[in-house]
């Protein structure tokens, strides 16, 4: 069991918590992520590691109530426990002292696995800018996070409530615009977000990673669920990433395949609604 | 008296009943016909079946205490040799070991001797056998076990019982290895048999960490070097699902076989919503494959409600690796075998999803490094069967992890670690291995034979490590 030591919510449906999970603590690297399973009748679901505290012995993790089992992790209160709670997974992110400019681009929730990467990179001695980008300025998260790890911010929304209006491709733009050496951009957030940064980057010959969030089952490389076309060969996610050249990536069939189980998933979640588990 | 030519049946469910259930399709034999059974026994002098059990059940033994009701003894006899006879009763496939080698079976059939392994199992399953904790000695040596399948669990038990310090590290929520997220419930009940069995490791005293990887939680040298295990024994199985590499694969609606069986066995996703994970079953199934790995997915969308479920094997029927049982139980359930035939692509419709699976037909040509023949596409004979869901079980292969991580260990081409085939020992000093991760995928019994003959290497290591 996996006790909950702090629970926050940042913004509406936007969830932090804390757990306690000491094991996981002292091996996670920036770029991985955990599975978790929030009770015994629980899907396992994967979240990215958005922090870790070897000492105190926790790891973070920042989520979106979006259907049934991230709403019946909500509903766990601080000081209980989660059932299960596996990780490090996944393949961490390549860091060195001589990556020069990065770029981090975070969408919505994809702000939280941003930021362990950023803070890395930044640790290592490279230039960070950080574009930040939500729908409107109240479900903004991790602003000031993001800025000590940053040399810059930029922040869009998309109806303009703060920073630039327009999307955060619309920043990746000024920047190229206004001369910045790019080296390396960052994307990690909704999968069209992704791709429309991958498609801004590619005639600019800049090197795009973007973390991919298929649908998995066991984040151990058993199952193949969580398989995307990259190039000319399909890999599993789980094992062979998360991270991937965003020039790569079949964005269509990981956005397509995101779908399979949408009307289950409806489901799911009224049954949860139901029995009184979710807000 | 002439012994009758043919086995005592074994008690089934109805097959237009078991299609639509879970629950276990063989019921097993009761006292009066496992008697019967063990009375055709000859009790020969030199018993052929034992030298077809990769473990060697003393089988003439055993049957002959069955034969005199002393089934305690009949189980203690087996226990010698196989520490999980109630699933080896169920899942062996006793066609190809013991009961191919019996003498019975020259003539007519041979003795049922997977029943009545799993009647003496059983027999004692349901008198809830105490266990007596084992002592460790304070200074007692620590061995951790990296995978909680059947050559894992086998080992671990060997060691605990020779007084080692057991830990098993397993990556998922559940212990078992395929047998709890393969196999499924009507062909091996996980509560009946496959979770007592692990709790009597538990209670001996093995200590079973679940949720953990290794490789990435800890390493082999980590083990070793900073958790204070003295040896270390791989069985991380076969868990890297094979595709086949034609067009459409990755539209919604194909699964691996290990993906559907898990949502299936291990998430209990045939009880949705009550349990969160999802499945998506469909009207018309296609099973790629022939093993019983295939068998089992086919046998599992028909009770997930699929109206027709197809087996599409490139072999024929000779050829087909499953057990011989699971076959008879597949096609007596409706389940459609189409034989030599071989997919060459998935279609989709303009949504993402199956539509249909484009297969061509195959003749058998010369034999092949197997020794089957190998089968030959013929021109201009494709055709289309209409499907909303394919399901590949071509095979897995060994899961990377581990073998990534740990230096010093080596593999062999195909990702299988290298090991010795008496010992287990790896190129790695103090590390063994067993099961699917060294032979590839094979079987239950000798995975679990690997795991005993580890533990023996293993003792006799720790022995001389304690010396020196
Ligand atoms: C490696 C990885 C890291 C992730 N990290 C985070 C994280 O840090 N924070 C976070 O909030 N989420 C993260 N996700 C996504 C998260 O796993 C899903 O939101 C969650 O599984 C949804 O479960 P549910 O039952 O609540 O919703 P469901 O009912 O399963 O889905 C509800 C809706 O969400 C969409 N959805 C389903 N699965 C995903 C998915 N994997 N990614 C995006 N949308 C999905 C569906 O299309 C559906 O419309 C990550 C996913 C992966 C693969
Ligand atoms: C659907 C199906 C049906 C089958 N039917 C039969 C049958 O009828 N008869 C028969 O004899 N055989 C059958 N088999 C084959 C048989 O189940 C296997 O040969 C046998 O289970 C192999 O045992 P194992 O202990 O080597 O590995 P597994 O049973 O695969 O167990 C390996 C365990 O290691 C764990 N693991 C993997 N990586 C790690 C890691 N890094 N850290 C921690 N843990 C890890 C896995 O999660 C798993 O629990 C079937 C297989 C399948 C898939
Ligand atoms: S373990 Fe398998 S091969 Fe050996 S006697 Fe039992 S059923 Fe036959
Ligand atoms: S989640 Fe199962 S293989 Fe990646």
């Amino acid at each position: 069991m996996f006790r909950v030591l702090r629970k926050k919510e940042l913004s509406p449906g936007v969830f932090d918590y804390d757990v306690e999970a000491p094991r996981v603590a002292k091996k996670a690297l920036p770029g991985q992520f955990i599975v978790l399973r929030v009770n015994e009748e629980g899907e396992r679901i994967p979240l990215t590691i958005a922090d870790f505290a070897p000492e105190a012995g926790f790891v973070k993790i920042i989520f979106q109530v979006v259907g049934a089992s991230t709403a019946a992790l909500a509903a766990v209160a601080e000081g209980e426990s989660i059932l299960d709670f596996v990780g490090p997974l996944g393949q961490p992110s390549r860091i060195g002292s001589d990556m020069g400019t990065v770029v981090f681009i975070g969408g919505g929730i994809g702000v939280a696995p941003v930021y362990p990467i950023a803070r890395a990179v930044h640790e290592a001695g490279n230039k960070v800018i950080s574009i930040l980008g939500a729908k409107t300025k109240d479900i903004l998260i991790l602003e000031e996070e993001m800025r000590s790890v940053s040399d810059e911010v930029i922040v869009t929304t998309d109806d303009g409530s703060y920073g630039v209006k327009g999307f955060v491709t619309t920043a990746l733009q000024q920047l190229v615009e206004r001369g910045e050496k790019i080296h390396q951009v960052t994307a990690i957030g909704p999968g069209i977000m992704m791709k429309s940064v991958a498609d801004a980057t590619r005639p600019l010959g800049i090197k795009t990673i973007v973390s991919l969030n298929p649908i998995m089952v066991d984040g151990t490389g058993m199952c193949g669920g969580c398989r995307v076309q990259v190039g000319d060969e399909t890999k599993f996610a789980c094992v062979d990433g998360p991270e991937f050249d965003g020039h790569l990536v079949d964005f269509a069939g990981l956005m397509s395949r995101g779908r399979m189980y949408r009307e289950q998933e409806a489901e799911a979640k009224d049954h949860v609604c139901n029995i009184g588990l979710g807000r | 008296m002439a012994a009758s030519m043919k086995k005592h049946p074994m008690p089934e469910q109805d097959p237009a009943v078991r299609a639509h259930n879970f629950e276990e399709v063989a019921l097993g034999y009761d006292e009066e016909t496992a008697v019967a059974e063990a009375g055709r026994c000859l009790n020969c002098k030199v018993p052929q079946c034992r030298k077809g059990c990769p473990v060697q059940v003393n089988i003439p033994a055993f049957i002959s205490k069955v034969k005199e009701r002393d089934f305690d003894g009949a189980i203690s006899i087996i226990k010698e040799s196989n520490s999980l006879p109630a699933v080896c009763g169920r899942v062996c496939p006793q066609e190809s070991q013991c009961e191919k080698h019996c003498v019975l079976g020259k003539k007519g059939e041979p003795v049922g001797i997977g029943r009545l392994e799993r009647f003496a199992a059983d027999w004692q399953m349901a008198k809830d056998e105490e266990i007596t904790p084992m002592h460790f000695a304070p200074d007692a040596q620590k061995v951790a076990v990296i995978g909680a399948g059947p050559a894992g669990l086998t080992c671990a038990g060997a060691l605990a019982r020779k007084g080692y310090r057991v830990t098993i590290f397993e990556a998922l929520h559940v212990a078992g290895g395929v047998l709890s997220y393969g196999i499924p419930e009507f062909r091996l009940p996980k509560d009946k048999v496959v979770r007592k069995e692990i709790a009597n490791l538990e209670k001996m005293g093995v200590k079973i960490e679940l949720d953990s990887v290794a490789g990435r939680l800890y390493t082999v040298d980590e083990l070793m070097q900073e958790e204070g295990f003295d040896a270390v024994f791989v069985g991380t199985g076969a868990g890297l699902p094979r595709f086949m590499g034609i067009p459409g694969e990755n539209l919604n609606g194909v699964y691996s076989a290990n993906e559907f069986l898990t949502r299936c066995n291990l998430m209990k996703a045939y009880q949705f919503p009550k349990y969160a994970t999802p499945i998506h079953v469909g009207k018309h199934v296609a099973v790629v494959g022939g093993g019983n790995v295939a068998m089992d997915a086919a046998r599992t969308a028909l009770r997930l409600g699929a109206e027709h479920v197809y087996i599409v094997y490139r072999r024929s029927m000779e050829e087909i690796p499953a057990r011989a049982e699971e076959v008879h139980h597949a096609k007596e359930e409706g389940i459609d075998f189409r034989l030599l035939n071989n997919p060459v692509e998935v279609i989709g419709d303009e949504k993402g999803w199956v539509k249909a699976l484009r297969c061509v037909r195959m003749a058998l040509g010369e034999p092949d490094a197997s020794g089957r023949r190998r089968p030959v596409p013929m021109e201009g004979s494709k055709f289309q069967l209409e499907v909303d869901t394919v399901i590949i079980a071509i095979g897995t292969g060994p899961n990377p992890i581990v073998a990534s991580t740990t230096p010093g260990m080596d593999t062999n081409k195909r990702g299988n670690i290298i090991a010795d085939e008496e010992t287990g020992a790896t190129t790695k000093e103090g590390v063994f291995a067993g099961g699917d991760i060294v032979t590839g995928a094979a079987t239950v019994i000798l995975a679990m034979g690997a795991g005993k003959k580890a533990a023996a290497a293993m003792d006799e290591y720790l022995k001389r490590k304690k010396e020196a």
